[in-house]
């Protein structure tokens, strides 16, 4: 069974952890969860970044953050990445193309141009 | 939506906007009957704002001028004969009670009733957007109780923890399967 002294554990992990993500986070993704999202499946979307970014130990240099609707209702699963003054549009999202975002673009630092919203009608 | 989890995750988010720092997802099952029932004590809506909310082409936001959140939810339950029921009270009628109460009723029998779906995700994906809000999630199901208070658990993790760090929300995740394991 799942204990709470499993929890406290976790506590005393993440004490130093914490320390060192102070600030640290230079990119931050950005997910859509307003109704057209969730609708489209933004929630496996959104746990995805979640749980690929920590499989890669990125959680100190990506936040992962839900917003309301960003306008685009049609492209949605959408996730923004914002990395300094840039930002990238990533639509028309699965679990699949996080995971290769995540390895290409917040891993690797390359765009994965193929699903972003400038290729998103041809 | 696919799921009935979708639609409750949709309409808490709406709890949230509503400055909520206490939210109640509570949902109990028949064999027959569900209903699902979200209370926040966030800013509350006026008399006219709760008879708009049904109208799709009435919403909060500014990208967009339909609101599907309640309409679809609405259309959830009724399509089974159910329905739902929104009580309001604003900051400014009670300021020591207030916040809103959405009720859903579904027949679980009916041939057009949409599945509840897997709730887990749906309780983690509110406790990552949202970790300093307090949730209440209790699920009552014929095979027994599915519960998860964040109160409890932030007393645990203290102040420098967030509730929304991804070990946490591992945690919470299977903490709640073993619940729904157990209690087939």
């Amino acid at each position: 069974m799942k204990s709470l002294a499993e929890l406290a554990a976790i506590r005393e992990k993440m004490k130093d952890k914490v320390i060192l993500r102070e600030g640290s986070a230079n990119k931050r993704v950005v997910v859509g969860m307003a109704t057209c999202g969730i609708a489209a499946g933004a929630r496996p979307v959104l746990n995805a970044f979640v749980s690929e970014i920590n499989a890669a130990g990125l959680s100190g240099e990506a936040s992962v953050t839900q917003t309301g609707c960003i306008g685009i209702c049609q492209y949605e699963p959408v996730a923004e990445v914002f990395e300094g003054d840039t930002k990238t549009t990533y639509v028309k999202l699965t679990p699949e193309k996080v995971a290769e975002i995540v390895e290409k673009h917040i891993k690797g630092g390359q765009v994965v141009q193929a699903y972003t919203i400038g290729n998103a009608d041809k | 939506m696919k799921e009935l989890s979708l639609n409750v995750l949709d309409i808490t988010k709406n709890s949230v906007k509503a400055g909520a720092t206490l939210i109640e997802i509570l949902l109990s099952e028949t064999d027959e009957r569900l209903t699902i029932v979200i209370k926040d004590n966030g800013c509350g809506m006026t008399e006219e704002v709760v008879e708009q909310v049904s109208n799709p082409f009435y919403t909060t936001r500014t990208t967009r001028k339909v609101g599907m959140g309640i309409p679809l939810l609405t259309l959830a339950a009724e399509q089974t004969g159910g329905h739902v029921a929104i009580v309001s009270v604003t900051a400014a009628e009670s300021p020591e009670n207030h916040g809103t109460t959405v009720t859903a009723t579904f027949d679980k029998t009916h041939l057009d009733f949409t599945p509840l779906g897997d709730m887990i995700p749906t309780v983690t994906t509110l406790i990552q957007g949202s970790p300093d809000i307090d949730f209440v999630f209790r699920h009552e199901r014929p095979q027994g109780t599915v519960e998860l208070e964040t109160a409890a658990l932030r007393e645990v993790l203290g102040a420098e923890v967030s509730l929304g760090a991804f070990e946490v929300l591992q945690w919470i995740e299977e903490y709640l399967q073993e619940q729904y394991a157990s209690s087939v």
